[in-house]
């Protein structure tokens, strides 16, 4: 009975986690469009609906309906493959990401906001982020194009570079609360969030962290002054879309990932003074906030400053980023180790 | 480039290139170009330039029509600054007839000539800074080149195109509103300016980007005949303005700026300090008609100018006029000269023999495009694909004026 009732809860709450996802992403695209306005001192999309706001839904139906092409030459079977494997790892990182303290009771129910608790959480985000490059790899080289194919070497050789430094830069995170297991991080940023702790690997990662997303200034594997559209240049209708929506949907998830390693997730100042259940509903919306913060700052970044080039990128990959990483690792083992 | 060493050297012969079609439909061509590219990963081995994509035989054109209908042509040369084409021909045809422009009228001139390479540079710029990946700039200062083109609309009534001003003058006076409007820019301009300068001059990753790309030595750039910013961004201080004056030039303090590499970087500054050199022409040029009287606004040469159409409806004179420089009665001198204006993208050469006729019996035009992007290809060898596009960007390379 008591089983029953958990599968339930799980799969209602995965449900609605991927609903909101979808949701919240298909907003980005009509934020990202507003925020570039306001930056460049337009009106943005205002036709659509009130303000506006039914252009995701028009932008989607207008996706759906537009006419399937697929290159000569190119293979069939990988040129879906591509955006699928790309919305799918998308959206798989923000289960593990903890929604409210574990377990709160509710009518004698014990209850916690988090779809899978698994106790390698962190890791299961890295490396469902590295499986994300397989989908515009794939993608790219199936297209039979040399821009689609450029983009996707690009691609592929830019996330593998920064996962290290991004995988580095939170070993300070793990040693500190000493657990690989999402909640428990959160958990221990009750007190004193992570970025006050380590700050310079809150920077290593929010760099990293715009590299796997591919955003300016890493855009480069679809650089569109460049190769046209990288590696989606040759895709049309929903498949285009999937590609476009999965980067979306990473912003949401790389931001979510910020916010409970270094911004204490559901946590916010005052917390425990609340009543437990007025406290996880804050906390829920507190996160959301942080969310939506950081996918402002992703915009604020994208439309503000240019992009590198792509040995700029591999050196800053390697030979910045990567040693300070290293001396982050180093330094605060030693310190977690003697004192 | 250091960087394009990738095998040893004794391997190179068993490499194989990937051959990439730039263009001649590529966002960042910004025109019609084909560029093929022998690419070696992401570096250019090397690569080869197609024009003539549409190419419009201007030249031929030309010499099956009058010469006050050769104006619009040269809208068409370079479409980001068409009022210095325009005005460049005029004082051409100004030169062969032997007219005599009074200083109102040449004032006149240098505004709008200022006005169309502000805008001119304006686009560059922020052009260079959308292909290094930044679009706000470009977006946000494009404001700015609509201001500039209400202004010519007040004037000639078109914007793009702009068929500005007539031989011997202009089709009418600058009027207050005019003027207004020349004000207003003036005032607004230079903070919409100086914050976009903010955002891309100083910028680490704009630098990284910019500095030591596309670089060209003063020597190869006179060889290959470079002219305008380009040819002071490697260090020359050439400019027609100076060197030889027209349009009264020499009635204006500015400074020509130049830089030192001829790379991207100092082509950008180039361009900017040449904006806020313009600024300071006008606003001189603006002191200067404010203390004149109103009303002057062609020479008094009724044989060449074509009369104010109110004029020829209302006054015999002005009809007779009229229809003899319509109809090709009037004396043209047989004879060749060459007239030379300081473009938006450099030294902008009308070349015309006349034998006589109502036409022109063979004009050429120097376009700076065209002879910039024959360095082009020789200018990206051994950088890689992101330059290359910089490289073109910043060059100010424009289909119209590259084509003809």
């Amino acid at each position: 009975m008591i089983l029953a009732s958990v599968i339930t809860f799980k799969l209602a709450l995965a449900a609605i986690l991927f609903v909101i996802t979808l949701g919240i992403a298909a907003y980005s695209t009509y934020f990202e469009r507003k925020v570039a306005a306001f930056m460049q001192d337009r009106i943005g999309p205002n036709r659509a609906g009130p303000l506006g706001l039914l252009q995701p839904i028009a932008d989607g139906v207008k996706m759906i309906f537009k006419e399937e092409h697929r290159p000569t030459g190119s293979n069939r079977i990988l040129f879906i493959l591509g955006p699928s494997i790309a919305m799918l790892t998308a959206l798989m990182t923000s289960a593990v990401i903890p929604w409210s303290p574990k377990y709160f009771e509710i009518g004698g129910q014990k209850y916690a906001l988090q779809i899978a608790d698994i106790n390698v959480g962190i890791l299961y985000v890295f490396g469902v982020v590295s499986l994300g490059v397989y989908g515009i790899l794939i993608g790219g080289w199936s297209s039979n194009n040399k821009y689609s194919l450029l983009g996707a070497v690009r691609a592929s050789s830019q996330m593998i570079s920064y996962e290290l430094a991004m995988g580095l830069s939170i070993i300070p995170i793990i040693l500190g609360s000493e657990s690989l297991q999402m909640s428990a991080i959160v958990e221990s940023q009750h007190e004193v969030w992570n970025i006050f702790k380590y700050p310079l690997g809150f920077l290593i990662f929010l760099i990293c962290a715009f590299a796997e997303t591919n955003r300016t200034p890493f855009d480069l594997p679809e650089c569109e002054t460049e190769l046209v559209g990288g590696y989606h240049t040759e895709y049309t209708s929903m498949k285009l879309g999937f590609f476009l929506f999965s980067e979306y949907v990473n912003m949401f998830a790389s931001s979510a990932v910020i916010s409970t390693l270094f911004f204490g997730g559901y946590h916010f100042p005052g917390m425990s003074l609340l009543p437990a259940g007025v406290a996880v509903l804050v906390g829920v919306g507190v996160l959301f906030a942080k969310i939506i913060f950081f996918i402002f700052f992703f915009m604020w970044i994208r439309w503000t400053i240019p992009r590198f080039r792509y040995d700029q990128l591999m050196h800053l990959g390697w030979q910045v980023l990567m040693p300070l990483a290293i001396i982050l690792v180093v330094v605060y083992g030693a310190i977690f180790s003697f004192i | 480039m250091d960087t394009l060493q990738t095998t040893p050297p004794g391997l190179q012969e068993e490499k194989q290139y990937n051959t990439l079609n730039l263009g001649p439909t590529h966002p960042a061509t910004h025109g019609i170009f084909q560029n093929v590219l022998q690419m070696d990963g992401e570096y250019i081995v090397s690569g080869e330039a197609t024009i003539g994509y549409i190419h419009r035989a201007f030249e031929k054109l030309a010499e099956h029509r009058p010469f006050y209908q050769v104006t619009p042509i040269t809208d068409r040369l370079n479409y980001c600054s068409s009022p210095i084409n325009n005005i460049g021909w005029h004082l051409t045809v100004e030169k062969l007839l032997g007219v005599q422009t009074p200083k109102r009228v040449d004032y006149m001139r240098v505004i709008i000539m200022e006005l169309a390479r502000i805008t001119d540079h304006l686009i560059c710029n922020s052009v260079v800074g959308v292909d290094t990946g930044a679009l706000t700039g470009f977006v946000y200062v494009f404001q700015q080149r609509e201001h500039v083109y209400e202004i010519y609309e007040e004037i000639c009534g078109s914007r793009l195109t702009t068929n500005i001003g007539r031989i011997g003058g202009f089709e009418r006076d600058f009027d207050d509103r005019v003027m207004g409007k020349i004000r207003k820019f003036l005032d607004e301009f230079p903070k919409v300016w100086k914050e976009f300068e903010g955002l891309l001059s100083r910028n680490r990753i704009f630098m990284d980007r910019t500095i030591g790309v596309g670089g060209i030595s003063v020597e190869d750039a006179l060889n290959y005949g470079f002219t305008g910013p380009n040819l002071r961004a490697a260090g020359l201080d050439y400019d027609v303005r100076v060197m030889n004056p027209y349009s009264s030039y020499q009635d204006f303090d500015f400074i020509i700026p130049i830089g030192q590499s001829g790379d991207v970087y100092d082509r950008f500054c180039v361009r900017n300090e040449e904006i806020w050199q313009s600024l300071s022409i006008i606003e001189q040029a603006y002191a200067k008609l404010m203390a004149m009287p109103q009303g002057e606004y062609f020479a008094p040469v009724p044989e060449f100018y074509l009369p104010p159409k109110q004029d020829v409806y209302t006054k015999m004179e002005a009809l007779i006029w009229h229809f003899k420089i319509v109809m090709g009665e009037v004396d043209i001198p047989k004879g060749e000269v060459y007239h030379a204006v300081e473009g938006g993208n450099g030294e902008l050469g009308f070349y015309l023999i006349s034998d006589g006729g109502r036409q022109p019996y063979r004009l050429h035009f120097r376009r700076p495009c065209f002879i910039y992007y024959q360095a082009f290809p020789e200018m990206i060898k051994g950088s890689m694909l992101s330059d290359a596009i910089l490289t073109m960007s910043s060059m100010n390379v424009i289909a119209g004026e590259l084509d003809a």
